[in-house]
C-alpha cells in the first residue's frame, strides 16, 4: 500500500468515561450541562491539534525532584513515572505533550487556594512536561504525593494521585485525567474516581509497582500506560474532504 | 465457556482538571516559576497575519454564579483558513508565525478570561462544504468530569454562519446562537465576547466531536 489516508477518529465510547452529572462528586451538580452533548462529524478542525518542540523545553522540565529545589532536596519518596502512549489501535503517539501536577509529600498544593494544614516544601513545586518519544514513551521523576482531605463530604480523603493532561495529534483526543498508585487502600472510596462507570476502566488509571525498574539506593518505579483516540484510515470515499 | 471476543484498547477515562489545575498547565497563575517558556493566551506574539481581536468572557455554572477556576483553551485556523498542524490536508501554505493554540485561566476574583488572538479565515467542511469562520474551545475546571468541547462563531459573519454544518446540524435553532460571539470595540481593539453557560436557561451547546 502506498500512502495512508486517514479518516476521522473513532467515536468515543461514553460508557469509558464519567458521565458529566455525578451527584456523588457533589460540585459537578451545577457544572454539568443539562442537554445532552450533540455530536458532530469531524471536520479538520478535530483532526488537527498544535505542535510542539522538544526545544521548547528546558532540562529540568520531566524532574519534579530538582526542577524547584533551590535549598535542598524536597523531602518525600523518591519515585520514577514511566510508560506509553498509545491510541487505541495500538498505534504509538508520538511527540505528545505531557503535563504533570500533583501536591507534595503532605498532600499540599503549591497553590493559593490550598489551605491544608499539611506543610508545604520549599523545595517542592509540583508540575514537569514532557514530549513522547517515537515509541510513544514518556519518563518523569517526582516526590510520591500524600493523600490530602478535601470538603466535599467533610472526611473525604483523595488517594495519591498525579493528574496529567495530553495534547497529541488531533484535538478530538485532548484529555486531562489523573492517575493513582497500586495498593492505595483510599482508591476505593474515593468519590472522584467512582465517577467512572466499570471496575475495568478504574483500574486502567492505577500505575503498577516495577520492581525490576527500581533503581538501588535511590528510587523506585511505577509503570503507567495511557491510552488515546485514534483515526481510522480510510479506503473508499473520504467525507473528511 | 467464554466467547470469543475482539478487544481493542480503551481510550483512558477522564478525571476532572480539580481546582489546582493551574499547577500544572499555568504555572506562573499559581505562583510557580519553574519554566523558562510558559504557555499563555497570546497567540499573537510572533505577529502572524491577519486581523487582530480579543476573545474574551466569563463561564457561568447553574446558577449564575462565575467559575473563577476554570481553564480555557483554543484551537483555530490561520487567517487563511490553515491549521498550522501536520494533520491539515489542505494544499494551502500555512503562516509559520502562527501557533493555533493558547491557554487562558479565568481571573481568581472575576473569572473573567480572554486570548489575544487573529479572527480565523474560513476552513473546509465534510463533502467539499465550507464552515464559517470558528475558534475551538475547551473547558477544564473542579466539578467537570471530561473536558467540554465548543465552538465560537462570529457574529458579524452572518452569511457564513447561516451555511455552516456544524451549526445547522444543531437541530434546536434558538441553541445555535450560543455559539455566536458578541462584537464590540473597545479603545479601537475589535473584542468578541462569549460567554458559556455550563447548565440552565442559557446553556451553551457543547459538542461530542
Amino acid at each position: 500500500m502506498s500512502q495512508i489516508i486517514w479518516g476521522a477518529y473513532a467515536q468515543r465510547n461514553s460508557d469509558d468515561h464519567p458521565p458529566a452529572y455525578t451527584p456523588g462528586y457533589k460540585t459537578s451538580v451545577l457544572r454539568s450541562p443539562k442537554n445532552a452533548l450533540i455530536a458532530i462529524g469531524e471536520t479538520i478542525s478535530e483532526v488537527t491539534a498544535p505542535h510542539f518542540s522538544a526545544d521548547q523545553f528546558g532540562p529540568k522540565d520531566n524532574d519534579l525532584i530538582l526542577n524547584c529545589a533551590k535549598a535542598g532536596l524536597p523531602v518525600g519518596e523518591r519515585v520514577i513515572v514511566h510508560g506509553y502512549v498509545r491510541d487505541q489501535f495500538g498505534r504509538p503517539v508520538k511527540n505528545a505533550l505531557l503535563e504533570v501536577w500533583q501536591a507534595n509529600a503532605s498532600g499540599r498544593y503549591r497553590h493559593p487556594n490550598d489551605q491544608f494544614i499539611g506543610s508545604l516544601d520549599p523545595n517542592f513545586g509540583g508540575c514537569g512536561r514532557m514530549m513522547t518519544d517515537e515509541n510513544g514513551f514518556y519518563i518523569f521523576r517526582t516526590i510520591k504525593p500524600g493523600p490530602y482531605p478535601w470538603r466535599n463530604r467533610i472526611n473525604e480523603w483523595r488517594p495519591a494521585h498525579i493528574h496529567f493532561s495530553l495534547i497529541a495529534d488531533g484535538w478530538a483526543q485532548r484529555l486531562i485525567s489523573q492517575f493513582y498508585f497500586e495498593g492505595d487502600t483510599l482508591i476505593d472510596s474515593c468519590p472522584i474516581l467512582k465517577t467512572i462507570p466499570s471496575d475495568e476502566q478504574r483500574r486502567a488509571l492505577i500505575a503498577l509497582e516495577d520492581k525490576s525498574n527500581f533503581i538501588e539506593a535511590d528510587s523506585r518505579c511505577y509503570r503507567f500506560d495511557i491510552t488515546l483516540r485514534g483515526r481510522r484510515a480510510t479506503y473508499f470515499e473520504n467525507e473528511l474532504h | 465457556m467464554k466467547a470469543w471476543k475482539f478487544e481493542e484498547l480503551h481510550e483512558t477515562p477522564s478525571q476532572t482538571g480539580g481546582p489546582y489545575v493551574h499547577i500544572g498547565l499555568l504555572p506562573n497563575q499559581a505562583g510557580i516559576d519553574v519554566f523558562e517558556n510558559n504557555f499563555n493566551n497570546d497567540l499573537l506574539k510572533n505577529n502572524p497575519q491577519g486581523q487582530r481581536i480579543r476573545l474574551e468572557g466569563q463561564v457561568f455554572d447553574g446558577i449564575g454564579v462565575p467559575l473563577r477556576d476554570v481553564l480555557v483553551e483554543i484551537w483555530q485556523a490561520d487567517a487563511n483558513g490553515v491549521y498550522p498542524s501536520q494533520a491539515d490536508f489542505q494544499d494551502k501554505p500555512v503562516d509559520e508565525k502562527f501557533h493555533g493554540w493558547g491557554r487562558a485561566g479565568a481571573d481568581f476574583k472575576t473569572g473573567v478570561w480572554y486570548f489575544d488572538t487573529i479572527k480565523p479565515g474560513a476552513v473546509p467542511g465534510r463533502k467539499a462544504s465550507i464552515q464559517a469562520p470558528h475558534i475551538n474551545l475547551i473547558i477544564f475546571a473542579r466539578g467537570i468530569n471530561t473536558g467540554l468541547n465548543t465552538r465560537v462563531y462570529f457574529e458579524d459573519e452572518m452569511d457564513a454562519n447561516a451555511k455552516d454544518p456544524v451549526l445547522n446540524s444543531i437541530e434546536w435553532e434558538p441553541r445555535r446562537q450560543t455559539l455566536i460571539a458578541k462584537r464590540e470595540e473597545r479603545d479601537g481593539q475589535v473584542v468578541y465576547r462569549f460567554d458559556i453557560y455550563v447548565q440552565g436557561e442559557k446553556e451553551t451547546v457543547f459538542l461530542d466531536i
